[in-house]
């Protein structure tokens, strides 16, 4: 009796400690980061750099959190960025049209959310590997957000609708409010619900979850039309920031998103993975690319060093599981 | 009378089923016909496969890499950086061969950084490339400073538009090229090989074949074979551009999944591929004459890809 309590105490509290401890790193990592730039720059360590790190950390955690779910059940989803561009792009054309935010919003939300369906559907249903059938998706995309925008610009929105993008609240970037709401939301949702634990149960092992009786098809689809969902919302605070719609708008976000859950500590192949980690690697990422902007480093090394930094997460992911 | 039924139901499934890419081809070849007058003349026909040959040079290596179960994504960025780094090399010493020799040597450089991630370091291939990709896009702005590169000198233009025995010179090296993968992916141990990475794995371990090594020069072969288009696409635009082929892997992506290789157990198709290359060639062509917009024509190839893949889950979940 007592050598089974031990053992079913023992196992899980020495689990909660490994992820806590991977955690902690990556959080002394953010710190370590912090006190380098505080050190190398004078502008890093001021209120207005702080606050905005934290802006720019939120655009990328919205598209981070739902991709984190993708990543969850051993999926990918690679169109996320051109999603961003098409929902933004359509919102804003909602906007000028009816002059309503409202409505603007809820075009890009159900137009991002659409577009996740759609993956969902080709990679639970159709079972086209996810990686290919996101990538195809960024194609489709990215054509029909061109021949819709034709090279033109949208811009000049309401001010009111500028603020979920540029407005403060007591002194503290709207963005990142809700960059906490979503935080909060999403580890209650992928930690303390039945669909949250079954998309672990999934990516850990897929076989093991359908026969268990979850319903592995309809929780994939999920995954991507939240992962679309969160591709609208950052649409939506894209656009406010910007007060201007392009086509090429999210373009270069999905390299970094991407970045953001691996160095969070999620893995590729499933089933590990949080969505607290991503916010810390969506913390990191920014961190890096706004020392390096501070640092007068020319943009054009930022895809080189995220790709890079992509490559050694997953890197480090693999050696892990092959100590363990 | 169902006697007859019976014995004739097999005998029809003996006929051997057309591949879908051939159909395609020569479906979307007679509807552009009936649309547009220009495109059934020789010129325009000659014009197509003229235009299909850099996309061919990435489709044959991305045919090898798709069949170790692998994926480049970074074929496009690289073809880019070479094609910038061609031009640069060009432009200052006015050497083909130096220029030849910058371009192979970037691919041979990413192609060897794939393959090590993708055998060494085990990490899935198509996220080692994403990676790469972000690399090879971001050196290419830092080499060119965000500008063209131009002033190419006319000996390089000549690659592209010049004839040898009335042929376009970019037919003869397509052809050459088409030739030497088929001869190295059946007709030699490393093909074979190569059939195996995907198929079965374990078998080359247990027969003591170093694969690793394998690996990599499949990759490394992807990386040359995007130097050598570079050559074709610089004397194409006539300039060394930071954006001028990203996404193309897309393309050659598409050819190949269209030709029917299979991005499991490594079945692969290299006259599949040549047909799915044209059949993309004859797409964008087509388009083009009846004045739809380039965005259009990368929505129809991203269906024309996610239709082809579900054509191919179809076929291995029936077998």
């Amino acid at each position: 009796m007592s050598v089974a309590g031990d053992i079913s105490t023992g196992a899980p509290r020495l689990h909660l400690s490994q992820d806590m401890q991977q955690l902690l790193y990556r959080l002394l990592a953010a710190g370590l980061l912090c006190v380098a730039l505080s050190i190398a720059t004078d502008a890093f360590f001021t209120t207005n750099n702080i606050l905005n790190v934290l802006r720019q950390a939120s655009l990328l955690f919205f598209l981070a959190s739902g991709l984190t779910l993708v990543i969850l059940t051993g999926g990918l989803d690679l169109s996320v960025g051109a999603n961003i561009g098409l929902s933004a792009c359509l919102a804003a054309t909602v906007i000028k049209a009816t002059g309503s935010p409202v409505l603007g919003t809820l075009t890009g939300l159900t137009a991002g959310c659409a577009v996740g369906i759609c993956n969902g559907l080709m990679v639970a249903k159709l079972r086209i590997p996810s990686f290919i059938a996101t990538y195809g998706m960024l194609w489709v995309l990215h054509g029909i957000t061109y021949y819709y925008m034709a090279g033109e610009t949208i811009h000049g929105f309401p001010p009111g609708f500028r603020q979920i993008g540029s407005g403060y609240f007591l002194g503290i970037p709207i963005p990142v409010y809700l960059m906490v709401g979503f935080l909060v939301a999403g580890t209650l949702f992928a930690q303390r619900t039945v669909w949250g634990q079954q998309i672990y149960a999934i990516g850990a092992n897929p076989v093991a979850a359908r026969l268990t009786g979850i319903p592995v098809d309809r929780r994939l689809i999920l995954v991507y039309a939240f992962s679309g969902a969160m591709a609208g919302v950052a649409s939506i605070v894209f656009l406010a920031r910007l007060n201007s719609a392009e086509g090429d708008i999210g373009e270069a976000m999905t390299l970094p998103a991407i970045a953001a859950v691996l160095i969070g500590g999620a893995s590729l192949f499933g089933g590990v993975g949080s969505v607290f980690g991503t916010f810390v690697g969506a913390l990191i990422l920014t961190l890096v690319l706004n020392g390096m902007n501070l640092l007068a480093v020319n943009a054009s090394w930022q895809p080189l060093v995220t790709g890079v930094i992509v490559i050694f997460a997953v890197w480090l992911d693999m050696v892990g599981r092959r100590r363990s | 009378m169902s006697d007859q039924a019976l014995s004739s139901a097999p005998a029809r499934l003996r006929i051997p089923a057309v591949p879908g890419v051939a159909v395609a081809l020569a479906g979307l070849a007679v509807l552009f016909s009936a649309l547009s007058p220009g495109f059934l003349t020789a010129g325009n026909l000659s014009n197509i496969l003229v235009q299909s040959v850099i996309l061919l040079l990435l489709a044959l290596p991305m045919t090898l890499i798709i069949m170790t179960e692998g994926l480049d994504l970074s074929m496009g960025a690289v073809l880019t950086l070479a094609s910038l780094v061609l031009a640069l090399i060009v432009v200052s010493t006015q050497s083909l061969v130096l220029g030849l020799a910058g371009a192979l040597g970037v691919g041979l450089a990413f192609g060897l950084v794939n393959g090590w991630l993708v055998s060494v370091l085990s990490i899935p291939p198509f996220v080692a490339t994403l990676g790469t990709m972000g690399a090879a896009q971001g050196l290419a702005l830092i080499v060119s400073d965000g500008q063209s590169v131009v002033g190419i000198p006319r000996f390089i233009r000549q690659v592209y538009s010049g004839e040898v025995a009335g042929i376009p010179t970019p037919i003869l090296i397509g052809a050459g090229f088409y030739a030497l993968f088929h001869v190295l992916l059946y007709h030699t141990r490393f093909g074979t090989y190569i059939c195996a990475l995907g198929g079965n794995r374990d078998a080359l371990t247990l027969a003591g074949v170093k694969w690793k090594r394998l690996l990599i020069a499949a990759y490394m072969l992807g990386g040359a074979m995007a130097g050598v288009a570079a050559l074709l696409m610089t004397a194409r635009m006539n300039s060394g551009h930071p954006t001028a082929a990203i996404g193309m892997e897309f393309d050659a992506i598409a050819a190949v999944a269209l030709g029917g290789t299979s991005f499991e157990k490594g079945n692969g198709w290299i006259f599949g591929t040549l047909m799915g290359v044209l059949t993309v060639g004859v797409l964008r062509n087509g388009l083009n004459l009846l004045a739809v917009p380039s965005s259009v024509q990368v929505a129809c190839i991203g269906a024309l890809v996610i239709f082809a893949l579900f054509l191919d889950g179809m076929r291995s979940h029936k077998s």
